[in-house]
């Protein structure tokens, strides 16, 4: 866990500059008609930024159409739902059914997916599972019954249309009315942004899996670092990088050398302000709609005390930062008492970043934070446990509370046990000896002087909705390989897959291993993920739950929704490389 | 003569030990070259042996409740091992044990009509990277040299295209261009079997390929191909390569080839065993990641019977050369 710094000999690029910070007035251009296939020359004077417009009740019409929209300086299409990016803000009450009429005005098939909303499996939006997608010049109705409260978020589940702009946000209003007093409330959607087609991306990737990685070690590093610790340890450090033919600086796949960060749709050099009286107490909504980015938040000068996360009220925890992974949603309350704070959101390769204000009036700013060093991954990330210590240490890491026996280990380290199918091609690393602590906030976050928020301190009161231990426990790999990016659990990808199958009325433990040395947002569908600690001990209802590399965690899912449901990594780019399952309950 | 190719074998041996130690350790030092392994050679890896292995026998855990049986019988030390690639052992997990028979194309709950999620494993890509392109000066002489490799498929099986050449006063003088198909063998490993066509000088040369294309440790880039011709002709030709980054745009990429025949073939002016053999160093700035400009110097020599012939037609049996070309791809 050492830190290392890691500064790069980089050649100036400078449109580097341009690219973080993006256009001031970057956003949606107005004066275009969503509705239609704009064609946007010499048409556009003014953008739009800031908070997506909000939609309440119970019927809605939402309008999938191309919109042209400009965030560095080049005009580019995106995809957006009634015009705005992010798309409206839906509120909801619980109770409430709720019809939403979704009509394609693109020229291919679109769908919304409703992030972490229980309901019928055919209301789901996931095309080719839940239903046949939405084609162009129709309109699906969605109808369901709204049974829960809290933050949520909803978003195409067709093709990389989330990337090119379809994502916005739900807040379901408790029956009983808002119970988590504040003042004000806002939304902050943290989202990311290219330029590129995110087909071209794709194709990239599987071209030159490191195309936007330029933190990768250099000659240069490691003739300083031969100089700062000897040529020994210089060698020793990057002997199993390069024996395994890994990169310990791929921590994001994209960087900002094509993304723009977004803040509620709007560019860093745009700054989102949202307004406060000094000694209000603010709700802070973060949703990480980052198709393939980690944000990193802080508000420099503030605590932040969480206290709802994917959609679920947990015990108030105050730290100075949190990270969020793509799909998981994250509310804090502040109290600012100064005229303007910075709402810091660096990705977790530190190329960049989402940058928005806290300000009593619109025009003030507060100073934005340097970038964090990008560190490389350790070998906690590449060996788990064994790497904690040597084995006996890593396995009383597995255990913080029993040491006695002399297996040490509790039912969640159940021995590791790979595919069959994880010693082809499709593998790069298997790890044998997991961690399984969750009070690691992870790579760039360690010891970084600040109270980091862990899984380990995101604790739904209470017990479980279930009381019932599992009846059973499904083991899936997490895995990939990094050099020809593939990404697949167990080996295999989505198209050489079976689904899982739950049975109707179980309740079941899913183990989640990841065998990467990417951190893996993965998203159950349709039912809730009860997340449990390294001793089996409940720990907190998640939507989406981000396994770290070499990471084992578990979760319990009580099988009561019929149907076919998704089962994924939420990093866009992964999930469409095949690192997606179908789960069938019957 | 003699003195000259000892010069030459000087120059030879420096590059070569520059290409190993700008490498910091070389591939051949590696006992496994397909399986990167991190057991049995490292502090950690000796560490996890020593772990004991009733510890991980959850047979005796109590609490422990695993849908499958199958495991508790089965000897838990035998997942140990290695991090990346060796074959699966006796026990591993069947990926389809969670189906309950089901599959994703039809059954309960299922779509009708053929299967609609497709994802980007079922979806084909196509590259094609133009490694070398380059004007080749020697002391008499000045050529165009092209090196080539495209694919298209998925990403384990490729149809994969190689072409290599040069071209001298607007004529191929020689040419070789293969068509292969590529299949991953292993993690940073494709195994290739295809044909192999060689132009510019008369008679053409047919043959079947077979060899392997992938990633050593340590990052070398290495192609191994095996020919059989007609005639019992047999080749055997190698590339290898290594990047080292001076910063992220700025990249310095050794290169050696050898080619070794098996048999003389007069018409072409081989001559049996190790045939050629060319060492480079390249430094091109990747404008973009898919656009770099480069020069270089490459020394090659013609040993065995091949110098022969090219001494026998006046030429000189090595040389050094100039490179100036690009690196592109798509």
């Amino acid at each position: 866990m050492r830190k290392t710094s890691s500064n790069t000999c980089v050649i100036p690029d400078p449109s580097r500059r341009r690219f973080l910070q993006g256009l001031a007035a970057g956003g949606v251009l107005m004066g275009l008609s969503p509705w239609t296939k704009p064609g946007w020359a010499g048409q556009v004077t003014t953008t739009a930024t800031g908070m997506a417009p909000v939609l309440r009740g119970t019927e809605f019409d939402l309008i999938v159409a191309e919109t042209a929209v400009n965030y560095t300086g080049s005009p580019r299409m995106a995809t957006t739902i009634n015009g705005s990016i992010p798309s409206p803000i839906l509120r909801w009450r619980e109770g409430d059914t709720v019809t939403i009429r979704v009509t394609n005005r693109l020229n291919t098939s679109t769908s919304i997916h409703w992030h972490g909303i229980i309901l019928p499996y055919q209301m789901d939006g996931v095309p080719g599972i839940s239903f046949a997608g939405i084609p162009p010049g129709e309109t699906f109705t969605y109808r369901f019954k709204v049974e829960q409260a809290g933050t949520y978020w909803y978003h195409s589940h067709s093709g990389f249309q989330e990337q090119t702009g379809m994502y916005g946000t739900i807040i379901v209003e408790p029956r009983g009315g808002e119970h988590i007093r504040a003042d004000r409330d806002y939304v902050v959607q943290l989202s990311d942004w290219t330029d590129e087609d995110p087909m071209k991306v794709f194709a990239k990737l599987k071209k030159q899996s490191d195309y936007y990685n330029f933190n990768a070690p250099t000659a240069m590093d490691f003739f300083r670092d031969a100089s700062e610790r000897g040529l020994g340890k210089a060698m020793e450090r990057r002997r199993m990088w390069n024996q395994m033919r890994m990169s310990p600086t791929d921590l994001a796949d994209i960087s900002a050398y094509t993304y723009t960060y977004l803040m509620n749709g709007t560019t860093p050099a745009g700054n989102w302000t949202g307004l406060f009286n000094p000694g209000e107490r603010v709700r802070l909504r973060f949703i990480s709609s980052g198709t393939q980015s980690f944000f990193d938040v802080r508000i420099p000068g503030l605590k932040m005390t969480v206290v709802h996360v994917d959609g679920q009220d947990i015990e108030p925890v105050t730290v100075d930062e949190f990270r969020c992974g793509p799909g998981e949603t994250y509310d804090v309350l502040v109290t600012p008492q100064d005229d303007a704070y910075t709402i810091f959101a660096q990705s977790m390769d530190r190329t960049g970043y989402a940058r928005g204000t806290l300000a009593t009036r619109a025009d003030l700013t507060a100073p934005i934070p340097e970038l964090d060093e990008p560190e490389w991954l350790t070998m906690t990330d590449m060996m788990g446990a064994m790497a904690q210590g040597g084995a006996m240490a890593g396995m009383g890491g597995m255990n913080h509370n029993d040491h006695s026996t002399s297996g040490s280990m509790n039912k969640n380290a159940t021995p590791v046990r790979h595919a069959k199918t994880e010693y082809g091609p499709s593998v790069d690393m298997r790890v044998d000896m997991p961690r399984t602590n969750l009070d690691d906030p992870g790579i760039g976050l360690r010891n970084n002087g600040r109270r980091v928020l862990t899984y380990a301190d995101i604790k739904t009161p209470g017990e479980p909705v279930d009381p019932r231990d599992p009846g059973r426990d499904i083991e899936l790999h997490l895995t990939g390989n990094m050099e020809r990016y593939t990404w697949s659990l167990d080996g295999l990808e989505f198209g050489k897959s079976t689904p899982i199958h739950f049975r109707h009325g179980e309740r079941l433990r899913v183990i989640m291993h990841n065998d990467t040395m990417m951190t893996h947002p993965m998203h159950l569908h349709g039912m809730w993920s009860d997340m449990e600690d390294a001793n089996g001990e409940f720990l907190a209802r998640r939507h989406t739950i981000s396994v770290q590399p070499a990471q084992r965690v578990s979760f319990r899912v009580t099988a009561d929704a019929l149907g076919r449901w998704a089962w994924h990594c939420h990093l866009l780019y992964h999930m469409d490389a095949g690192m997606f399952r179908e789960v069938i309950v019957t | 003569m003699k003195e000259k190719v000892t010069a030459m074998n000087k120059r030879l041996t420096l590059g070569c030990v520059f290409l190993l130690s700008s490498s910091v350790f070389p591939v051949w030092a590696d006992n496994d070259t397909t399986n990167g392994t991190i057991n049995g050679t490292t502090q950690d890896g000796q560490a996890m042996n020593a772990m004991p292995m009733e510890n991980m026998n959850h047979s005796a855990m109590p609490g422990m409740n695993h849908g499958d049986k199958q495991s508790t019988s089965e000897k838990p030390g035998a997942m140990q091992g290695r991090a990346q690639g060796g074959s699966a052992p006796a026990n591993a997990r069947d990926p389809h044990a969670y189906s309950g028979g089901y599959s994703i194309e039809s059954g309960q709950y299922a779509l009708p009509g053929p299967r609609i999620l497709k994802l980007a494993d079922e979806y084909n890509f196509a590259s094609l990277l133009v490694d070398r392109l380059e004007t080749v000066r020697t002391s008499d002489n000045s050529s165009i040299t092209y090196d080539l490799q495209a694919w298209y498929g998925r990403d384990y099986d490729r149809l994969v295209l190689k072409a290599e050449g040069n071209v001298d006063n607007g004529k191929i003088e020689e040419a070789s261009t293969e068509v292969l198909w590529s299949h991953a063998l292993a993690t940073y490993w494709d195994g290739q079997l295809g044909l192999r066509y060689d132009s510019g000088e008369d008679p053409g040369r047919s043959w079947v390929a077979f060899g392997v294309q992938g990633l050593a440790p340590y990052w070398f880039e290495l192609d191994i191909t095996g020919y059989v011709g007609e005639e019992g002709r047999t080749a055997l030709g190698l590339e290898a390569e290594y990047e080292i980054l001076f910063t992220q745009k700025l990249i310095l990429t050794p290169r050696i080839e050898a080619s070794v025949y098996g048999k003389d073939d007069v018409k072409r002016g081989i001559g049996s065993g190790l045939s050629e053999f060319s060492a480079g160093l390249r430094l091109r700035y990747e404008i973009r990641r898919e656009f770099a400009p480069y020069v270089g110097i490459e020394w090659a020599s013609t040993y065995g019977g091949t110098a022969d012939y090219v001494r026998a037609t006046g030429f000189d049996t090595d040389e050094t050369r100039a490179v100036a070309g690009l690196r592109f791809w798509f």
